[in-house]
């Protein structure tokens, strides 16, 4: 790697990348013939040339948001961006016809592995398009649709078209009709009515090339009665200049459904990481965020939650930790439309190194959501001085019965903690790293047992030749 | 001859500009007990915790020797791993760490390999059956909410699997009731015979149940008289005043 690209990823611990084996790429920047070229070259139906074309346009003429940390934004040269990259013509399903190189970058990931042990799927996106997926038996059986976006979109259009925008329109922000406009890859998935699907299922995604912007699109639906854990796993490889990822998660939970959707997210040090989650929750539904926000420069994501059907709850548990250099501006918007809805939100935040954490909040109760229940809990760790950490929290209440908690605490790591686990043999970077995935830990022991694991010592490597 | 775990040589230690410890001097040997007693303030804590090489004391004149080396440059980590053992009078929580996982990653600090799994839990089940703990404290965080008796068995226990060649107990009777008290007295001296120890505390009942070699009486930072287990019953029976005068 050179000096300039090392100094470009910073202390990015699992960074590489085989070189680009990309078979199609189109010229940086957008304008509507790239946007029309895309849609042809993925043989989409007119409706979706049409949606794009349309948030292509909106892109254009839409300001920068006005939510989060928005001056960093101007640091993104959209004309530098490339907005599609198709490194294989088709959606493996077999391990052994994955591209060699592909291969070796999962292999460094311990994907098969993983799969072997615990997956329920793997739709694996490999820059734009997703090069492997497999479905195990017991879910096709279940009538379980667990495809990657442009199949879901080829195979089952009128589900696509029903719900596709639904949640997250393409005039949401500027960032959704980007997305919206150049969409690529990302998962589909359709439970049918009644269906408990009992593992989770997992999709890794990861950037490869440099300046390769990724914008992929994930619709869940989960019908009347059903569950689903949905499991997603990020890890970059290194590249030198800036990258701009920019996905849309929608998730329908219809009455009586659940969905948990969890995230967690190690990118390096380079991109710009701003992502569009929502989840509508009809009547007596939940909608879970489980996410982690690990590297990247700036990220904004606010996992949100329209709590629409009476007795519907929500529930956002988030971490974010930001190193030098870096800033995590994540919270979670939580909307009680409806009466008797609940949400519980919990955010943790660690910051090191100058790095800056910020959670950003929203919950709106609206007059007609009588009996609302809502506790909102914001933990900070700071690691030392020069590191940041702030609470922007907003509420918009209509309703008088609500029944509202929140509750902010900023700590710092303590001298006799690290006196006690040091003197059990520990030095002091694994005592730091002890103490930090214990207070990670309400959030860790949510994720299935590998992530748990994975997480776990990305935050000991971070911890790594860093104590002055 | 029997090794000389120990060695504290006219030491004299501050926090920031306030002396502390002014000039003490004892030798521990393996298999001995040494008790030091005194009042609030005199300065036992602060002798266990500057052999143990925490960051906020200074020393300021004199030498501690640990296995024949002086350790003034060890970190805190090394001298664990090399065996030295501190029971805390007040041991940190720290939230969100469960106590078997933070067993198991001392054991294999400490020892400098990883135990296998069968037979540390065996290890594990031995030593808590020993001090009556039930299994549920490994799920718990480490010393999170847990009441004073329970933070006292959680060192002991620590005590039992990290199989310290030196090991300093710092007011580890305190907040114990007669039951409690007589566990603890038994988890020391289970490793009291191939271990140095060097015990602090307030009130003669522990040594009722744990028999000292030596009884250190400490007065404003100096050892103002040594002796047998004798002296503890009597300043059990006289109270420290006749001491004042020794200082």
């Amino acid at each position: 790697m050179t000096q300039e690209a090392q100094d470009a990823v910073g202390d990015y611990k699992y960074g590489f990348h085989d070189p680009e084996s990309s078979t199609i790429r189109f010229d940086k920047g957008l304008s509507e013939k790239v946007v029309r070229d895309i849609s042809e070259l993925k043989n989409e139906p007119q409706w979706m040339t049409d949606i794009r074309v349309k948030a292509y346009h909106h892109f254009m003429e839409r300001e920068m948001p006005t939510w989060g940390n928005c001056e960093s934004l101007e640091g993104i040269n959209f004309d530098n961006v490339t907005y599609f990259l198709r490194s294989s013509d088709k959606t493996e399903k077999d391990w052994d016809d994955v591209p060699e190189d592909i291969k070796r970058t999962f292999d460094r990931l311990g994907i098969p592995e993983a799969e072997q042990k615990w997956l329920g799927g793997v739709t694996a996106q490999y820059e734009s398009e997703a090069v492997y997926h497999s479905i195990r038996e017991d879910l096709e059986e279940q009538g379980v649709l667990f495809l990657d976006m442009d199949s879901g979109l080829k195979e089952h259009p009128e589900i696509v078209k029903k719900y596709f925008g639904t949640v997250v329109p393409h005039t949401d922000n500027k960032f959704s009709a980007l997305n919206t406009a150049v969409w690529s890859g990302g998962s589909f998935i359709y439970v049918p009515k009644g269906v408990h699907v009992e593992m989770p299922v997992q999709a890794y995604f990861r950037i490869n090339a440099k300046n390769m912007g990724q914008f992929e699109r994930t619709l869940i639906i989960a019908d009347e009665g059903s569950s689903i854990h949905y499991v997603e796993g990020c890890t970059a490889p290194t590249y030198s200049t800036d990258s701009l990822h920019s996905a849309v998660v929608e998730l329908i939970a219809m009455e009586g459904a659940k969905i948990r959707y969890s995230t967690v997210q190690n990118w390096s040090a380079n991109v710009y990481n701003l992502v569009t989650k929502r989840g509508v929750a009809h009547k007596n539904a939940t909608v879970e965020w489980v996410d982690g926000n690990i590297g990247s420069k700036l990220t904004m994501k606010y996992p949100a939650v329209l709590l629409k059907g009476e007795g519907a709850h929500a529930e956002v548990i988030s971490v974010a930790y930001a190193g030098k250099g870096q800033h995590q501006d994540a919270g979670a918007k939580v909307h009680h439309l409806a009466p008797n809805t609940t949400s519980n939100i919990l955010s943790k935040s660690i910051s090191k190194n100058g790095g800056r954490s910020s959670y950003r909040g929203m919950l709106q109760v609206t007059p007609k959501a009588s009996g609302c229940r809502s506790k909102v809990v914001c933990d900070a760790l700071m690691l030392d001085e020069d590191s940041r950490s702030d609470t922007y929290p907003t509420m918009e209440i209509g309703n008088s019965t609500a029944d509202l908690e929140h509750e902010a605490s900023v700590s710092k790591v303590s001298g006799d903690q690290l006196f006690y686990l040091m003197s059990r043999g520990h030095s002091e970077e694994e005592a730091m790293g002890m103490i930090v995935n214990g207070f990670f830990e309400p959030f860790t022991r949510e994720l299935p047992m590998e992530y748990a694991v994975e997480l776990n010592r990305l935050l000991e490597l971070e911890m790594e030749g860093s104590i002055g | 001859m029997t090794e000389v775990l120990l060695r504290v040589e006219n030491l004299h230690v501050s926090v920031g500009d306030t002396p502390i410890i002014q000039g003490i001097s004892l030798e521990i040997k393996r298999g001995e007990i040494h008790a030091i007693m005194g009042r609030n303030g005199a300065g036992k804590s602060t002798l266990a915790n500057v052999i143990m090489g925490h960051p906020a004391y200074e020393i300021t004149s004199g030498t501690v020797h640990y296995k024949g080396e002086n350790i003034a440059e060890m970190e805190v980590f090394e001298r664990a791993r090399a065996g030295m053992f501190l029971s805390f009078q007040y041991p940190a929580a720290i939230p969100g760490v469960q106590v078997g996982t933070f067993l198991r990653k001392s054991v294999a600090s400490v020892r400098g390999e990883a135990p296998s799994p069968r037979e540390f839990r065996k290890e594990l089940n031995e030593a808590m059956k020993q001090l009556d703990m039930d299994k549920s404290f490994l799920s718990r965080y480490v010393n999170d909410g847990f009441s004073g008796g329970e933070k006292k068995r959680l060192e002991i226990l620590q005590m039992l699997l990290l199989q310290p060649d030196l090991a300093l107990l710092d007011e580890t009777d305190s907040g114990l009731d007669i039951d409690a008290l007589r566990i603890v007295a038994e988890g020391i001296n289970a490793v009291a015979q191939d271990t140095g120890c060097l015990i602090i505390t307030h009130y003669q009942r522990l040594l009722d149940l744990v028999k000292p070699t030596v009884v250190h009486v400490l007065i404003d930072g100096k050892i103002v008289e040594s002796g047998g287990p004798e002296l503890a019953l009597k300043l059990e029976k006289e109270g420290y005043d006749w001491a004042d005068a020794l200082a």
